[in-house]
């Protein structure tokens, strides 16, 4: 098994950063989520002036504060890793990042420096109208922090708004709006910020659920179950249709993602959408043999998903890497004959800029415009590099729609048992609902693993590959730091996960 | 007014209690991983090149002299 692992630098750097966004992830929807929460059940303190809800507002506020703190700074190791593991890559989208990334560190700044203090120095120094405006701006800042994040991610996956300077080495950027507004940008935000609003609502869930098993703070968690129910249904229906509106927008702008996603070699008009399925990893690119073991199918969705239609045609892994002339599409074997040009043309002007001959200079210019929406297929060895790891995109994505699909159901039950007033005879119903914060977890990081890996084996979607994005290190360097954050992260978890517990056991303040 | 606002941060944290601990873990991780990050992540281009000028040179380079794109 070890054997077909590539420990070359840039896997070393791709699992690097992988660990730290995956540990990043562990906090930052729970934040999302947790603030939205806060600001219910503090909206319903102050309609109602019922203190229980006050003192249900500040449990899970200082559960909110937990999470917080022991999220705060992760995300800052990412941005070292950018410098360090991919100068080439960060230099190159410096003025494109640049922008948003300053957005959200003001945004960021502000917020955390008034209305969080507001939401925990607050209480009884402030008016009541003022504290619950507080936390409702605490949710939306912390929401449109994630937003320039999840633009900046949406612009690697669908470059828009910018031009290639050739002098420079860097994407500029042309049209802010263009990339703040850009399909995958408005997808990446909707789907990923709904999911944290379900994964929020599991952990109110499932503190609740404990709370009930142990026979605690009952009337509180089951207050704390209606809303955090009727917030994850609502939730989990936004992620439905925002889930649809991002496999459609993929399908558009990577249909190599999403092929890799199905499993879908050979492509189809009226394609079938594989629901549950074994795939058969003996597949390569070129073959036309069934790609599954086992599948159970839904005909005529996939085309739907991607096209509207339940007779249009999807492209297979087979038609985007060798072409489909009669269906009009442009495989990358084509790509790559264009993008060597872009690489050679652009060799050319450098080197006829430093001699200071411009018209050798300004043709190879010329024709490099010609081609630079292909610079990144020069960089290929062979066509076949363009797949994305197909196991892994084809399981993490039925992994994260099979639970997306059950956390509704849960969601049902918990309200339909909590409005009846039996949820505490459901012991059964109460131990899921334990679980249920641990399979929310399973679900978000398969949701950024589909997004990732599924666009693979790109830094920039079509311009520039990750053996390029890297920096000059040697893979020993990479594996040496890559074990250092494990070991650092892992020990982190721990306490945190502690930290988290002993408060949770410490529960609510008396009456 | 503006000696209110400081009050209210002055008692907002002296009142503190788990918000104590939760201060000093933040300032505790950022510490530890700014410093170990600044060590073992050191900026690669700043690092090796003084000027945007070589900066843009570098990446040039890497981007007209044919890599492996699995690295090494």
């Amino acid at each position: 098994m070890i054997e077909s692992f590539d420990l070359s630098m840039v896997n070393w750097a791709r699992a690097q950063f992988a660990l730290t966004a995956m540990y990043h992830w562990i906090f930052v929807p729970l934040t999302l989520g947790l603030s939205f929460l806060l600001a219910f059940f503090e909206t319903l303190y102050v309609r109602t002036g019922n203190e229980e809800w006050k003192r249900i507002t500040k449990f899970w506020m200082a559960l909110f504060g937990v999470n917080f703190a022991i999220g705060v700074a992760t995300g800052i190791i990412l941005e070292f890793e950018f410098g360090t593991n991919w100068s080439n890559y960060s230099w190159m989208v410096g003025d494109i990042f640049g922008a948003p990334l300053a957005a959200e560190g003001i945004f960021a700044f502000f917020i955390e420096a008034t209305f969080f203090a507001v939401m925990f120095f607050g209480w009884n120094r402030v008016s009541k109208r003022f504290h619950l405006v507080s936390t409702w701006m605490v949710a939306i800042g912390s929401n449109l922090s994630a937003l320039w994040i999840l633009v900046a991610n949406g612009w690697m996956q669908f470059p828009v708004g910018m031009a290639f300077n050739p002098d420079s080495a860097r994407f500029e950027m042309q049209s802010f709006f263009e990339v703040l507004l850009s399909p995958v940008a408005i997808s990446k935000f909707t789907h990923a910020t709904s999911s944290g609003f379900q994964l929020a609502s599991l952990f109110v869930v499932a503190v609740s659920s404990w709370f009930l098993l142990r026979k605690r703070h009952q009337e509180m968690a089951k207050k704390s179950i209606v809303v955090a129910s009727v917030f994850g249904l609502m939730a989990s229906i936004f992620v439905a249709f925002t889930g649809d509106e991002a496999a459609y927008t993929v399908a558009q702008k990577q249909p190599m993602k999403l092929a890799a996603i199905e499993g879908l070699y050979q492509g189809d008009t009226n394609c079938a959408l594989c629901a549950v399925g074994i795939l058969n990893t003996d597949q390569k690119p070129g073959d036309t043999g069934d790609p599954y073991l086992f599948a159970i199918k839904l005909p005529g969705a996939l085309s739907f998903l991607a096209t509207r239609t339940f007779d249009g045609f999807v492209p297979g892994i087979n038609d985007l890497v060798y072409g489909n002339a009669e269906q009009g599409v442009i495989g990358v074997t084509e790509k790559l004959a264009s993008g060597r040009i872009a690489v050679e043309q652009l060799a050319l002007y450098k080197g006829a800029r430093k001699q200071g001959n411009a018209l050798v200079a300004e043709t190879a210019l010329a024709e490099f415009k010609r081609h630079e929406g292909n610079l990144g297929y020069g960089y290929l060895q062979t066509p076949e590099e363009a797949v994305p790891p197909v196991a892994l995109s084809f399981y993490s994505f039925r992994l994260m729609v099979g639970l997306g699909t059950f956390f509704p159901i849960l969601f049902i039950l918990m309200l339909v048992f909590t409005l009846r007033d039996t949820l505490e005879n459901k012991r059964w119903l109460l131990g899921i609902g334990v679980i249920s914060i641990f399979l929310g977890y399973i679900a978000s990081e398969a949701g950024w693993i589909v997004a990732e890996v599924g666009r693979q084996p790109w830094a920039i979607q079509g311009l520039l590959p990750v053996g390029v994005a890297r920096s000059n290190l040697t893979s020993a360097t990479v594996a040496g730091t890559f074990f250092m954050f494990l070991f650092l992260f892992t020990v982190l978890l721990v306490a945190e996960i502690r930290i988290m517990l002993k408060q949770i056991a410490i529960g609510p303040e008396e009456k | 007014m503006f000696k209110n606002i400081c009050h209210f941060y002055v008692d907002g944290f002296r009142s503190m209690v788990l918000g104590r601990t939760l201060w000093k873990i933040v300032l505790i991780k950022v510490v530890v991983l700014l410093m170990l990050a600044n060590f073992v992540l050191p900026n690669y281009l700043n690092k090796n090149f003084s000027t945007d000028q070589q900066r843009a040179e570098h990446v040039l380079d890497n981007l007209t002299v044919s890599l492996k794109p699995n690295g090494n």
